[in-house]
């Protein structure tokens, strides 16, 4: 039986406010930790749990609230080596290991005092004693390099070195996916060592998109939303429905788009399923439709339109496009910018065979287009010819748009290209979306916003590189899509 | 699943090959070179570039690149051979300020996070003018006790082969076997995995540069030690030399992917082709040329090694 008491609260966070720029990534959220106990944290992409557990982890600071360890105020001088200290360890989504150091080596990293005389066969005999309790059976040998190994045993190393101690006793581990990349028998023993851990007197965050892991290993659940904890109660209170009710809003305007009318000849313009093949939904658009792509993040929507893109050009199997296709990045910094070149330069690359005089760039026609752009989608600048980086991050995202649109591609892919940008300029880009659409473009949209769905035709839902849901028209909801991306498979 | 010692060294193995290799061709060509005179004629000049191939691979190992590192030896040899033998405390002070420099630029590259490539190659020209404003001309007189100590004759085998093996053991224990030598290694490896562990990543960047700038100054010393003059310009082939010898023994550009014994080891491959080539007689003009092809060939050998070894995994 858990009493909330004094005793057992092992971290008290009270208010903790984040942002990044304009940003808000947590609004004044409250949490107490317990020990001996597993905490359950659930969300969609974007609801803030990264952000908390970085938090408490240390590696990142916080912009208002107080943080309590053990009765003990810490929010002054809290970072990851004080984080270390009291025994809070984390094990990230994105594994934190150095590839070109052996697995014990790895270990060393985590703790100062493995040093001197034999601190390669102490550190070696303490993983090895970790992942023996872990995952009894495993094959892993301390001298590896885990550059050499599976994504699996890295995992598993990783998760092996968070519950390691020497000098102080490790009193929290929070586990971000930690099942990712594990298969089932490496899940179970992991879920069943935490439950060893938690009766010892430890405490565990165990984050997941896995609702059934939760729900069995975890004594209770946070449900959070929009950067704020929206439920927190017993694990046996929740069901897999009502947990899935609690991280989409019940109640929700809808800002539905005008049905097309029937009378529209639908014409084909992409089929396409995903490598998996076996799929028994294939995704469908034609001429004028948008198309959303939907699920967690990373669930195999960008490599959808990968292939679709490169289907174009070169066959793929069981990809179908007829029709020329551009991309919008989502990922502006590597995958959509040129930085050091100037905004009208950034939006007519793709379109520059078009703006040739004689085999050269004919600049007036560039201007031309540059100027059309920046009237059309309304770019906030003085001068087309200003470097790209003057500019805000939704001003360089309209860029990538031009670019796109300004081509004669008549298939637009988009790759969640509406991260970090501000509600106005989204505004702006649903209105030409619509537009173009109108006009018999095509749209494919991957984006991990359910709000923006309400702008697509027809929804795909992605669940671990498979389409495993097809919505369309007012089936479209939060809800229905939450239940797809988190159901367990079968 | 237990790892053989071979595997887990198979790294060090093709540049053992290669200078085993090269060491065999050139007692061939010239049966006279295996012997005491010949060994310490072949290998002397090995010492200096090994010196700055460590410095490189101390640079390297935080993924940057010391582009200054030729001219830096060579306002060390200037030092060496002029304020070093006249005025002993002046020297001394000049070459602990060099080494604080490579520290500051350490510190700027982390801090300011501009490419070390930039910073290095702009540092290579002060170090040249520096040098130039000691030694304006070709000359000076290197301090006798270092002349007698690369003179010196040692049992056996040359003094350059036992100072060779200690660096190499030394580097090796202080880098690839000390805990801490394992951190500032993963440094190379995965800096923000480093970071949330609580080190502290400037550190450990002015660590590996003050570092550079020790084998560097000792890469000058032992150079003015052998030619007993100094001139500003004598080194500067050691920047490219040295990261040959970082990328031959083993080492990758990024990553934190190094081996001091491999570095040395591929220093020593360096200059043994050098000589290697006046055996064969072969026209001067042709002898950077056929040595930047054995370099080729060694590299696309590793290139194919590391294909069949992941095909094989």
């Amino acid at each position: 039986m858990q009493m909330r008491n004094e005793h057992n609260v092992l971290i008290h966070l009270d208010g903790i406010e984040k942002s990044f720029g304009a940003v808000r990534a947590l609004t004044h959220v409250s949490l107490d930790v317990l020990s001996g106990a597993c905490l359950g944290l659930v969300g969609h992409n974007g609801a803030g749990k990264s952000t908390l557990m970085n938090i408490l982890a240390g590696t990142l600071s916080t912009s208002a609230g107080n943080i309590v360890v053990s009765g003990d105020d810490v929010s002054e001088r809290y970072g990851a080596i004080a984080a270390n200290r009291l025994g809070i360890r984390c094990v990230f989504q994105e594994l934190s290991l150095c590839p070109n150091l052996s697995v014990a080596e790895n270990a060393r990293i985590m703790h100062p005092t493995l040093r001197g005389i034999g601190w390669r066969r102490r550190a070696a005999g303490l993983i090895r004693g970790k992942l023996d309790a872990i995952f009894p059976g495993h094959d892993v040998d301390p001298s590896q390099f885990v550059g050499d190994l599976s994504i699996a045993r890295r995992q598993m190393v990783e998760i092996a070195r968070a519950f390691s101690s020497t000098d102080t006793p490790v009193r929290l581990v929070i586990l971000d996916e930690p099942t990712s990349s594990l298969d089932g028998v490496l899940a179970g023993q992991l879920l069943a060592f935490v439950r060893n851990f938690v009766a010892g007197g430890g405490a565990v965050i165990f984050i997941s998109h896995l609702l059934n892991e939760i729900l069995t290993t975890a004594d209770r659940i946070v449900v959070m939303r929009d950067g704020g904890i929206v439920a927190d109660r017993a694990a046996r209170n929740f069901t897999r429905v009502t947990l899935v009710e609690s991280m989409g809003s019940v109640a929700r305007e809808q800002a539905r788009r005008e049905p097309r009318s029937a009378t529209d000849a639908a014409e084909l313009k992409i089929s396409a399923a995903t490598a998996a093949q076996d799929d028994a939904i294939t995704l469908i658009a034609n001429r004028g439709e948008v198309i959303g792509l939907a699920g967690l993040g990373g669930h195999g929507q960008t490599n959808m339109l990968v292939r679709i893109f490169q289907g174009q050009r070169k066959a793929q199997a069981g990809v179908l496009v007829s029709g020329s296709t551009a991309m919008v990045a989502g990922d502006r910094q590597t995958d959509g910018l040129f930085p050091l070149w100037s905004i009208r330069d950034n939006s007519t690359i793709s379109s520059l065979t078009r703006l040739t005089k004689g085999g050269l760039i004919d600049p007036r026609a560039e201007i031309r287009m540059g100027d059309h752009w920046k009237q059309k989608i309304g770019i906030r600048t003085p001068n087309m010819a200003n470097p790209i980086l003057s500019l805000s991050g939704g001003n360089q995202q309209k860029v990538l748009f031009a670019r796109a649109l300004g081509s004669d591609a008549d298939i637009i892919l988009m790759d969640d290209p509406m991260r970090g940008v501000d509600i106005g300029t989204k505004q702006e880009v649903y209105g030409m979306l619509r537009q173009e659409a109108s006009a018999g473009r095509t749209f494919l949209w991957y984006t991990t916003e359910i709000d923006e769905l309400q702008h697509c035709d027809r929804v795909y839902v992605f669940r671990n590189g498979r389409i495993v849901g097809k919505l369309s028209g007012d089936a479209i909801t939060e809800e229905r899509v939450l239940h797809f991306s988190f159901e367990a498979a079968g | 699943m237990h790892v053989p010692f071979l595997a887990r060294n198979a790294r060090i193995l093709l540049p053992l090959l290669s200078l085993v290799a090269i060491l065999l061709a050139v007692f061939w060509l010239q049966p006279r070179a295996m012997s005491y005179v010949g060994l310490n004629l072949l290998l002397n000049l090995a010492l200096p570039i090994a010196f700055a191939t460590i410095a490189q691979m101390f640079v390297i190992t935080v993924n940057d690149l010391d582009l200054a590192l030729g001219a830096y030896v060579g306002f060390v040899a200037c030092v060496g051979a002029t304020w070093l033998t006249e005025q002993p405390l002046l020297g001394i002070a000049a070459l602990a300020g060099g080494i604080l420099t490579y520290a500051a630029v350490g510190a700027l590259i982390h801090l300011r996070s501009v490419p070390s490539i930039v910073v290095t190659l702009g540092m290579s020209f002060v170090w040249l003018g520096l040098a130039i404003l000691v030694l304006p001309t070709p000359g000076g007189k290197a301090p006798d006790w270092l002349r007698a100590l690369m003179t010196w004759k040692t049992p056996f085998v040359p003094f350059t082969i036992y100072a060779l093996l200690g660096l190499a053991m030394v580097v090796h224990f202080g880098l690839m076997r000390s805990a801490h030598g394992t951190v500032l290694r993963g440094v190379g490896g995965n800096p923000r995995a480093v970071e949330r562990a609580g080190w502290s990543l400037l550190k450990a960047k002015m660590i590996m540069f003050t570092f550079a700038g020790l084998f560097g100054m000792l890469s000058g010393l032992s150079l003015v030690g052998l030619t007993t003059s100094g001139d500003a310009n004598i080194a500067l082939r050691y920047t490219l030399l040295s990261i040959a010898g970082v990328i031959l023994g083993g080492g990758e550009f990024t990553g934190g992917r190094i081996s001091p014994v491999g570095a040395v080891i591929g220093a020593m491959t360096l200059t043994l082709a050098g000589s290697f080539l006046s055996f064969l007689r072969l026209n001067p003009d042709w002898q950077i040329g056929a040595q930047g092809a054995i370099l080729i060939l060694v590299l696309a050998l590793r290139v194919v090694l590391n294909r069949a070894e992941v095909r094989g995994r």
